[in-house]
């Protein structure tokens, strides 16, 4: 189909704009970071005066940024693979029985997605504080609170991806490994799991992008020791002297391994989405 | 076990047969009731989900709900029982608009449903627009997809921090070519503090929030048969009028539901406004979630904290059913 010349312009100046509007911060991040101080300090300029590699060293000394990106990876790893594992057993459990409560369970799950954070921040945080006193474990300021805290912020979305995606895997397939004598959990495994692996990689990206980047709760449940990145960030920026190359730096070094993982599994998440939410 | 879950499905299926009216004599066979066919295995692997959504969602928003009932204050984080009782005082509070706590909350609210509209509504077009610009296959598609991509995977603090420093007044980006390059300004404007920081907040809001319509919009647009395009074609149909006529019309239940999410989500967005501010926004960006998080943390008023967050929950639920309530009316219009 040939399209005719005003879609084609309309295509040119949508793209442009959309890719220049993506692309801005990029190459503000980019260029800033390899920028001496003073040149960050004064007015911005498209084209760096001299570069530098220098504030990709120091941002590790400014902050103890290796401790933070320890943390977060360890955060949002484990939130991650929690989180993958209980959906998909929910998920199970919802597309191949019948039983009482499972409307109940998945409007109650989907709804939990509307809850402003900021109104369960406040008693988490005190029933962390409390089980404290009263046990010993402590949740308040570990990665612990954290991981269990965030593993619920991604499993709704994950658990009404992962139905709609096992709703699309013939049934036939995993009942077929029943007849052969698998139990469910089997079955579970060795025949609906391989055959959703996309929906599966989608949900685990979800989960650990929702992880990776969430500030309010880290900021509020953590303290010096299990800080994440997303608080220790704002370390290079909350200072009298803010050393805009190096939260570039920092920032840069960041997003690399996200940007990267990401772009490499987003057909996943498409083809997670197409199959299983957007139906 | 399995041989019973087997015959159970197996059962399920002759049943919706029978129902339909083909030969009644199965149907004789004595019914077992599910639950007890399959055990208590679905209730088994629900648990985990259950339990986790009890402890961090449920059982938190009843204790929210409690704590907006008494005189909660710092004094009483580890003996929250002691807290005095004062029935709908921390409300009153709240909602009432000639003192400054009700007044200011109004005003956040207020700027909230400003900032919302205009954030939810250009992130969606941009996001329909570049989905629907894409659809056909091009060199440089798979590029562009994931360019636009980017600011979705960026985590939050990293790039709201990067438009932090580019709406600096005298350092940023933005000034730079407002101001030096186009000559539009007299001076360098200041946009992370006074009337200008609503724009730059729905400005950051778009760029993170788009490319999420675009993801969503881009799998809805796979479930378009493409036969009706072809038979469009074949009728004559211009590129601009299959767009208008298949494209858009078949998008819309997934308009429905992403519109939805990207309000519930900007409406209570948090980490932007907080890492492009601080702890205390501009009064012209004081989006409603910072406003609750500096009256409960920074002032250390837990009881009216929890009444604001209650009353914001309020209307998100009964916007949420209006909103449901009418798209579902129009679903059922558009099938008559």
């Amino acid at each position: 189909m040939a399209a005719p010349q005003s879609f084609l312009w309309a295509r040119r100046f949508v793209l442009a704009f959309l890719t220049a509007f993506a692309l801005l911060p990029v190459y503000v991040m980019v260029s800033s970071s390899l920028k001496p101080l003073q040149d960050v300090s004064g007015k911005f300029h498209w084209i760096p005066s001299g570069l530098t590699v220098k504030p990709y060293f120091d941002i590790w000394d400014t902050v103890p940024l290796a401790r933070y990106f320890v943390n977060s990876l360890i955060v949002a790893g484990a939130a991650t693979v929690l989180s993958v594992i209980i959906a998909v057993f929910s998920a199970y459990a919802v597309s191949r029985y019948k039983f009482r409560g499972k409307r109940v369970f998945t409007v109650t799950v989907l709804s939990t997605q509307m809850f402003p954070g900021i109104l369960f921040l406040l008693p988490l945080f005190l029933i962390f504080v409390n089980i404290g006193n009263s046990t010993g474990v402590a949740l308040y300021g570990s990665r612990g609170g954290l991981i269990l805290t965030y593993l619920t912020f991604s499993l709704p979305f994950s658990i009404w991806m992962l139905i709609g995606y096992f709703d699309s895997i013939p049934r036939d397939l995993d009942e077929a490994a029943l007849v052969d004598g698998c139990g469910p959990i089997r079955a579970l495994f060795k025949v609906v799991v391989p055959a959703a692996v996309p929906g599966i990689v989608a949900v685990a990206v979800y989960a650990f992008m929702t992880a990776w980047g969430e500030v309010l709760f880290a900021s509020v449940m953590t303290n010096d020791t299990t800080r994440t990145l997303a608080v220790g960030l704002q370390g290079y920026a909350t200072q009298n002297d803010v050393y805009w190359n190096q939260v570039m730096a920092a920032s840069l070094v960041v997003s690399v391994p996200i940007v990267a993982g990401f772009l490499l599994l987003q057909r996943y998440l498409v083809a997670g989405l197409t199959a299983g939410a957007v139906k | 076990m399995t041989a019973t879950v087997t015959t159970d499905s197996l059962t399920e299926k002759s049943d919706r047969v029978t129902s339909r009216g083909n030969g009644g004599a199965r149907r004789r066979l004595p019914r077992i009731p599910d639950r007890i066919r399959q055990g208590g295995l679905p209730y088994l692997l629900l648990l985990p989900a259950v339990l986790l959504e009890l402890l961090v969602h449920v059982i938190p928003m009843v204790i929210g709900i409690v704590m907006s009932f008494r005189q909660f204050t710092q004094f009483y984080i580890n003996n929250w029982g002691g807290a005095p009782w004062s029935g709908f005082d921390n409300y009153k509070i709240a909602v009432d608009v000639n003192a400054p706590i009700g007044e200011a909350l109004l005003h956040s609210f207020f700027v909230t449903c400003v900032f919302t509209f205009f954030a939810v509504g250009l992130a969606w077009l941009f996001g329909v627009a570049a989905a629907i610009m894409l659809q056909e296959n091009f060199r440089g598609r798979g590029i562009l997809r994931a360019i636009f991509l980017v600011p979705y995977a960026l985590p939050v603090y990293a790039a709201v921090i990067t438009w932090a420093f580019m709406f600096q007044r005298d350092n940023g980006l933005i000034n730079h070519v407002l101001h030096d390059q186009l000559g539009l300004t007299d001076q360098p404007s200041f946009w992370l503090i006074g009337d200008n920081s609503i724009y730059a907040l729905i400005i950051v809001s778009v760029w993170k929030g788009w490319p999420f319509a675009f993801l969503i919009v881009m799998a809805g647009l796979q479930n378009i048969p493409r036969e009706l395009y072809e038979a469009a074609s074949i009728d004559g149909a211009g590129i601009w009028q299959q767009i208008r006529k298949i494209t858009l019309p078949s998008l819309r239940p997934v308009n429905q539901v992403l519109v939805l999410v990207l309000f519930l989500w900007t409406f209570n967005d948090f980490n932007t406004p907080y890492v492009l501010f601080g702890k205390a926004a501009p009064e012209n960006a004081d989006l409603i979630s910072i406003h609750i998080y500096q009256s409960s943390f920074v002032t250390w008023n837990f009881g009216t904290g929890s009444a604001m967050s209650v009353l914001l929950l309020l209307f998100l639920l009964v916007v949420t059913a209006v909103y449901l309530l009418i798209t579902s009316r129009g679903r059922k219009g558009a099938d008559a």
